[in-house]
């Protein structure tokens, strides 16, 4: 149990897990001194250009080379390909170590958060180069007003290929981009019709994304000029006028806002927090003031414990914790295992969450990913104490509040290898857990 | 209180169900368990083995089984249309793509049972909604159990008995009391030993106080060591590609089965069905894909001892609309096909082939409610009461 001193910390501690990956010991000092207002004030900022961290890991530089067409030779598709994997990896393990480095973790959190919004797939797209770009996107566009953000998303050269959006045209068209834009990213299921679906996929037709000048066109011919009728709305829409439409609805405010608290505090379908969120959010769907209201909303602090890491955030909290930096092809195979690759989501839905983690063949290689980072991070702190100390001073490492008694045995087993204890540490229910 | 399921995307990312007591994938069961469960209570020769294959991505059955005589086909997608000279006759009027040359041998040799105009009443276009219409079995009202969930909890709520290969679990195996076992797809499992792996075991030890989320992660480490001393035969040397790799996936199902795993129902899984542009070529090669693993898997499982108990399913969450869009592909639509393959499935044609010109907001009308099937697979396959299980009662077919 948290004793009422420690209130402040393991308060804290909460919104470093929820905004971040989780406080090292020192940030949490810092986090203590501030204030909690402060802090959520210092996390919930856009992207930095002075951030050490980000400085350390710049983006990779990745080819624009044109996609192979109906012409291209064997060899030519062969060596696209290879290429696709080759720079796929390289801008997997860049975003993984910019999530390990960057000194405020807020946006990658943030971006990683969009990431599973607007779920896109490098297998499909093909281009890493383009899958950069889209995540630059959510990075820097992630926290302002959301109709812009999914204005952008809608005309984001990756998304464009992904949801065959480059391919819709006026007279037969292609409903993938308008189905799953008002499904998954804007109005949540139910909140449409199978008609709307219909007149919306007419609204987005003619736009491309043109590979040559590498810039977003809008195709007057390829344009559906009619007038069409989407909720309830009628005229002669374009697909900016649509999102227009969509993200200012009240459906639209509900599901943005349930999405935010699903993901950062507790996974729920309706609550009434979530009607005081809209209200912040709604004026000018500022996500900056929703994440802002959620980390200071008095219910957040009582969903300790709610959320099951990612593997994603628990390998990226541990690197962080142990020092390490996430430099090595081993932790791409290690995330397969565990079921969640960077710009690899198995469908537009996005990753499971929650139990969804918490299956045998993900606990299997958490155990040797947990041994892995243990045997080679920095784990002189746990290290350094006597035996009788480790187990506390593995929890002051990881910023866990306390270890429950069953942890406590586990932990007393291996008291005397540190290795050991921070394997198990890593794979404590109150470490797993967020 | 249990918590709610795995992979809840399906069902609450939708905006589904709300926060439903289900039980959560049973923790921790391996390969080597399943192995070593083998040796202790071998499955006994005759008992069905049921493999489903979950086709993610909403596969195109007009292009799977397809009816070349017809002209409104031609007329519908003329961009996609196989021709007579292509496809791999079935029937006077119907064949498949010319990729599923397994398949058509093993329709030829009376193995394979086609399952024609699959679908349900008010028919949903949503991938995630209607995936979880069929693994719910619950069209009208979502239901927060999975179909063979509620088989496990109904007969004995032993995880064993349902196995999904690869590392999430999906809602079709997770019941209100017990789920099915997730076992990893990628080889052997070494667990250690000394004070490390008994310090291990003592984390994995779930007190019954704790938050339902800490036992939860408790469990899903702790089974790991049931068979920690008993060293039965290993699988390392089964090694999947990717998670989408169906062929890895059958053969650790062909390897379980082999060892005589205690399970009747595997769960295997192969996407990226959801071809809304450039599909003819593209949906060939992954019906090619998913003909050789599951062919190949049959073969491989009819030379041992339970070759004439298995019985593979393989279904998708809707099919395509009859007429193309105008990017060679084809947009969500209703009804589909089932495949039922195995050494003793009665095979020929089932159902009818719905009318391409007789269409309901320009999609087929299905004409065998899915839950058919499902009916079929557990009454005939499982031995189980499919009412109990459905909620409901739905004629047999005589595919088993």
């Amino acid at each position: 149990m948290t004793s009422a001193s420690d209130a402040p910390r393991s308060d804290l501690a909460h919104l470093y897990r929820r905004a971040g990956f989780g406080a090292t010991p020192a940030e949490l000092d810092a986090a203590v001194a501030a204030g909690y207002a402060a802090t959520v004030a210092a996390l919930v900022r856009p992207p930095s250009s002075s951030d050490q961290g980000v400085l350390a890991t710049p983006p990779p530089q990745l080819s624009l080379a044109p996609a192979p067409t109906a012409n291209s030779t064997a060899a030519q598709r062969k060596a696209y390909q290879a290429r696709v994997t080759s720079e796929g990896r390289e801008l997997r393990l860049w975003w993984l170590d910019r999530m390990v480095m960057a000194t405020n973790p807020f946006p990658e959190k943030l971006t990683f958060f969009w990431h599973g919004h607007f779920a896109t797939a490098l297998s499909k797209v093909r281009s890493a180069a383009l899958m950069l770009r889209q995540n630059e996107l959510l990075r820097t566009g992630g926290l302002g007003a959301f109709d812009a953000l999914d204005l952008a998303i809608a005309r984001d050269p990756a998304m464009m290929i992904w949801l065959d959006e480059n391919q819709n045209i006026a007279g037969r068209p292609n409903e993938n981009f308008a189905r799953e834009n008002m499904e998954l990213f804007t109005l949540g299921y139910g909140n449409y019709s199978e008609d709307d679906v219909r007149e919306a996929a007419r609204c987005y037709t003619g736009w491309r994304y043109n590979q040559d000048s590498d810039a977003f066109v809008e195709v007057a011919k390829l344009h559906d000029n009619g007038v069409k009728t989407v909720l309830g709305h009628t005229g002669n829409f374009d697909g900016g006028d649509l999102i227009t439409i969509l993200t200012h609805s009240e459906a639209s405010y509900r599901w943005v806002s349930t999405r935010v608290w699903c993901r950062f505090a507790k996974t729920i379908t309706t609550d009434p927090v979530v009607n005081t969120l809209m209200t912040t959010y709604s004026p000018q769907l500022n996500i900056g003031a929703l994440m802002t209201a959620t980390f200071n909303s008095p219910l957040f602090l009582q969903t300790k414990g709610e959320l099951v890491k990612q593997p994603v955030e628990w390998i990226v909290g541990a690197l962080r914790a142990l020092k390490m930096r996430a430099n090595n092809q081993n932790y791409l195979g290690y995330l397969q295992g565990l079921g969640q690759v960077p710009f690899e989501p198995p469908n537009v839905g996005g990753w499971p969450f929650d139990d969804g983690w918490l299956t045998t063949a993900a606990s299997y290689t958490r155990m040797k990913v947990a041994r892995y980072i243990a045997a080679h991070g920095d784990t002189s702190a746990v290290a350094d104490e006597p035996a009788s100390g480790r187990a506390d001073a593995a929890a002051h490492l990881l910023s866990v509040d306390a270890w429950g008694a069953q942890t406590r045995v586990a932990l007393a087993q291996v008291a005397h290898d540190p290795v050991s204890l921070m394997t198990l540490a890593l794979c404590a229910p109150e470490y797993v857990v967020n | 209180m249990p918590r709610t399921m795995s992979r809840r995307q399906f069902l609450i990312s939708s905006g589904v169900v709300g926060g439903a007591a289900l039980a959560v994938g049973a923790g921790g069961i391996t390969v080597r368990d399943l192995m070593v469960a083998g040796k202790r209570t071998p499955l006994a020769t005759g008992s069905k083995i049921v493999v489903f294959v979950t086709m993610y991505g909403g596969n195109d059955g007009l292009n799977t089984v397809i009816p070349y005589t017809d002209k409104a086909y031609y007329a519908g997608r003329p961009e996609l249309a196989y021709d007579e000279s292509e496809v791999l006759p079935l029937a006077d009027d119907v064949g498949f793509n010319p990729s599923m040359t397994g398949f058509k041998k093993l329709y030829d040799a009376g193995q394979l049972a086609i399952v024609r105009g699959v679908g349900y009443p008010n028919p949903d276009r949503s991938h995630f909604r209607s995936m979880s219409i069929w693994q719910t079995a619950s069209p009208g009202t979502p239901q927060p159990t999975g179909w063979l969930g509620r088989w496990l909890d109904a007969n004995g709520a032993d995880p064993l008995l349902a196995v999904n290969v690869g590392p999430v679990l999906p809602p079709m195996l997770a019941g209100q009391h017990c789920a099915g076992a997730a076992v990893p797809s990628n080889g052997g499992v070494t667990m250690p030993d000394g004070t490390y792996g008994s310090g291990l075991r003592a984390l994995d030890t779930a007190s019954k106080n704790s938050a339902p989320l800490i036992q939860r992660v408790a469990q899903s480490g702790s089974d790991l060591f049931r068979v920690a001393t008993t060293f039965g035969p290993t699988l390392a040397s089964s090694k999947t590609t990717g998670a989408n790799d169906l062929a890895g996936q059958l053969d650790v199902v062909a390897r379980c089965i082999a060892a005589n795993a205690p399970t009747r129902v595997y769960s295997v899984q192969l996407g990226g069905f959801d071809f809304h542009a450039d599909e003819k070529a593209a949906q060939s090669t992954l019906l090619g894909q998913l003909d050789a693993a599951v062919s190949g898997f049959l073969t491989t499982v009819a030379a041992g001892p339970h070759g004439k108990d298995v019985v593979a399913v393989l279904y998708s969450e809707f099919g395509r609309r009859v007429a193309a869009n105008g990017s060679q592909g084809t947009d969500h639509g209703t009804a589909g096909n089932i495949f039922v393959a195995g050494a003793t499935v009665n095979g020929g044609m089932f159902g009818d082939q719905p009318s391409l010109t007789d269409l309901s907001m320009d999609d087929l009308k299905y004409n065998v409610d899915f839950r058919s099937v499902y009916a079929t697979v557990l009454e005939s396959a499982l031995g189980a009461d499919a009412d109990q299980v459905l909620g409901g009662t739905f004629p047999k077919l005589a595919f088993i």
